[in-house]
């Protein structure tokens, strides 16, 4: 089964006062139908940028995409005019966002954006693609979808709202779903039943879904496959099984170290007195990094390779890949 | 230091009704129960961790134990003394005993102070030493928060949001109080960062013999850092319990859902797949009986017209739900 997307080789630079910021280096992954690939990682490692780029949605300029290819169905939309990419976003790439309130425009009721983005993209007559986006809100469990869909989202609560923006985002069937952080901004029994839903609406439609988050328990739960990135570059891919069972990079290891568990239900005595692993130090500054591996500085086993030569991303073990010179 | 067996605080039947108001006259036409009749104690030394999700009114009861807010009714004592009717004048010594650090080191610091300044306002406010006593004591806070002195001539923006929010630990430190309020402390921090701030608060707790009332909608922190824990929901609390006892076996089925919610960092385990329905009700208008009814489960006819009430169930337990 050949890749739904595939992605290779992208680097996003932004042009700034303070000099040229490498938000995204040299990143490469591909995603199969009704498949879940997971980018994580702290803010500013270039997750979110990544998925802007897919979408071709960074302001450029400062912004720039200096190289790679982003291929969906193995057409590459960083080659496409703008006209055809508008077709292409919705149509084939959709995005869901953080905070559903930046995404819906507050002056147009849910049930007419929907409709709008179907009108557009499948030409469907007025009639049916308001058909079309409440049999959607029903398909995202809102209920009384008939009268939700003239509401605006300023009447909705968020969790509601989170709902109307993936029924819009996966109205036409998109091939490839680009959802970041979207259950961050939600309380967690709503989160649950958001991941669920994106889920279930993955297995029905075949959806290939890239889902950035920084949570690793969101990962573990809904992820095939995960992509670790440190300060713009990939630092490990591997099924989740895998990362999680064995992590081979430092930071990926510190992180799930440092994380607190909900443990003691399972029979784990997590004591009071217990200190958390710390990661020493903080994420480095895009437009000054250092020159051998990012993490380096930060990193227990670093030796003076580390310190000048940017480690490989390779294959360490089977479908398992780091960029570290001591894994 | 003396070591008596009672709390250092003390919160009884506490309410805050915040009045919406409508109309030319500003009529009040209804309340907002953020916080409706929630009792709780914390002995020194010690962690009571808060959850649940927004609305709940655990950030409310945050504030007004500390009387940022004024309280609607009830009663909040600190270390014996009844602070609940005093006058600001009255308060003001007491306040040195009682901090608060907030969820936003971006918020929460005044950009156009240097950092070095805002922990020792509190010094200055107080009339604590001389102005070289107070820098020497604020480099010391420094020191122990994990900043360099040196540091202490920045400003905010020149700081990452871990380290901010060591800055907001220092300030709530500079008056050595007693009793602080955490609210949602780690929630903005990454991932790697949150393990180096939850640390140091237990660092800081057992050199100092802190108590804190640790506010958090994150379950895991909260089983980290607390020794008792009080699950909120829509300004009641549904269940108080020692830490161990409530993650082993919730009784409450609200904290039952919420642990079931929690995504777990490890794809080997099997998710249980029941999910609790539907949002939070406004706290405008709750339902009627038990107030989480609506999403329950379990829910029986009389759940819908009487609301339970906390009462005892173990030593030192306590869950307001009629079928448990």
């Amino acid at each position: 089964m050949a890749p739904v997307l595939e992605v290779s080789g992208l680097s996003t630079v932004f042009h700034t006062r303070r000099g040229l910021v490498r938000a995204v280096q040299d990143v490469s992954f591909s995603v199969n139908a009704g498949e879940t690939l997971a980018i994580v990682g702290e803010s500013g490692c270039g997750k979110t940028i990544t998925a802007l780029s897919l979408m071709r949605l960074i302001p450029q300029p400062p912004g720039e995409i200096t190289a790679g290819s982003v291929k969906v169905d193995g057409v590459d939309l960083l080659q496409l005019d703008e006209a055809s990419m508008r077709k292409m976003r919705g149509g084939k790439i959709a995005m869901i966002f953080q905070e559903p309130m930046t995404a819906l425009n507050p002056l147009m009721t849910v049930g007419k954006q929907i409709a709008e983005m179907v009108m557009l993209h499948d030409g469907a007559s007025k009639t049916v693609a308001r058909a079309r986006a409440v049999d959607m809100l029903h398909h995202v469990r809102i209920p009384e979808p008939a009268r939700r869909a003239r509401e605006y989202p300023h009447q909705m609560s968020g969790g509601m709202r989170q709902r109307a923006m993936i029924a819009m985002a996966l109205a036409c069937k998109p091939k490839v779903l680009v959802a970041d952080e979207p259950t961050t901004a939600l309380d967690v029994t709503i989160q649950a039943q958001i991941l669920d839903l994106i889920g279930d609406l993955q297995r029905e439609f075949g959806t290939a879904v890239v889902l950035i988050t920084h949570d690793l328990g969101v990962v573990a739960e809904t992820a095939q496959r995960v992509v670790v990135m440190y300060a713009g570059r990939k630092v490990e891919e591997a099924p989740v099984e895998a990362l999680f069972a064995n992590p081979l990079h430092p930071y990926p290891r510190g992180l799930l170290a440092s994380i607190p568990r909900v443990g003691s239900a399972r029979g784990l005595d997590v004591s009071p007195d217990e200190r958390l692993l710390e990661i020493s130090g903080m994420v480095p500054a895009l437009n000054n990094l250092p020159p051998g591996c990012a993490f380096a500085p930060r990193c227990s086993q670093a030796d003076a390779k580390c310190h000048a030569l940017v480690p490989p991303f390779e294959q360490k073990q089977h479908d398992h890949f780091a960029a570290c010179w001591q894994a | 230091m003396t070591m008596d067996q009672k709390p250092l605080v003390e919160v009884t039947a506490l309410r805050k009704f915040f009045p919406i108001k409508k109309g030319l006259l500003r009529r009040t036409i209804g309340n907002v129960r953020a916080v409706d009749g929630v009792s709780f104690s914390i002995n020194q030394g010690e962690t009571l961790g808060l959850v649940g999700e927004s609305g709940c009114g655990k950030s409310t009861v945050g504030r007004v134990v500390l009387r940022l807010i004024d309280p609607s009714a009830g009663s909040i004592k600190i270390g014996g003394t009844d602070i609940t009717g005093l006058s600001r004048q009255d308060l003001r010594p007491l306040r040195r005993q009682m901090q608060i650090v907030f969820q936003d080191p971006f918020s929460s610091l005044n950009p156009r102070i240097k950092v070095g300044e805002i922990v020792g306002e509190p010094l200055k406010v107080h009339n604590v030493g001389n102005k070289k006593d107070r820098a020497e004591r604020v480099a010391q806070l420094f020191q122990r928060v994990g900043l360099r002195p040196d540091q202490m001539n920045n400003y905010p923006h020149q700081f990452s949001g871990g380290q901010r929010q060591r800055v907001s630990i220092a300030r709530a430190l500079a008056l050595d109080p007693g009793f602080i309020v955490a609210d949602e402390p780690v929630s903005a921090l990454d991932v790697s960062i949150q393990a180096q701030v939850i640390n140091l608060l237990m660092d800081l707790q057992r050199e100092r013999q802190l108590s804190y009332l640790f506010i958090s909608h994150n379950l895991a922190v909260v089983e980290h850092i607390s020794h008792r824990v009080a699950v909120m929901y829509l300004g009641r609390i549904v269940e108080y319990a020692d830490k161990t006892s409530l993650f082993a076996k919730p009784l409450h089925p609200y904290t039952e859902a919420l642990l079931a919610a929690v995504p777990l960092p490890d794809p080997s385990l099997k998710r249980t797949k029941h999910r609790v329905e539907g949002d939070v009700p406004s706290p405008i208008n709750p339902p009627s009986g038990c107030h989480f009814h609506p999403r329950c489960p379990y829910a029986e006819a009389r759940c819908k017209v009487e609301a339970p009430v906390l009462r005892d169930v173990a030593p030192g337990r306590q869950v307001a739900c009629h079928l448990r």
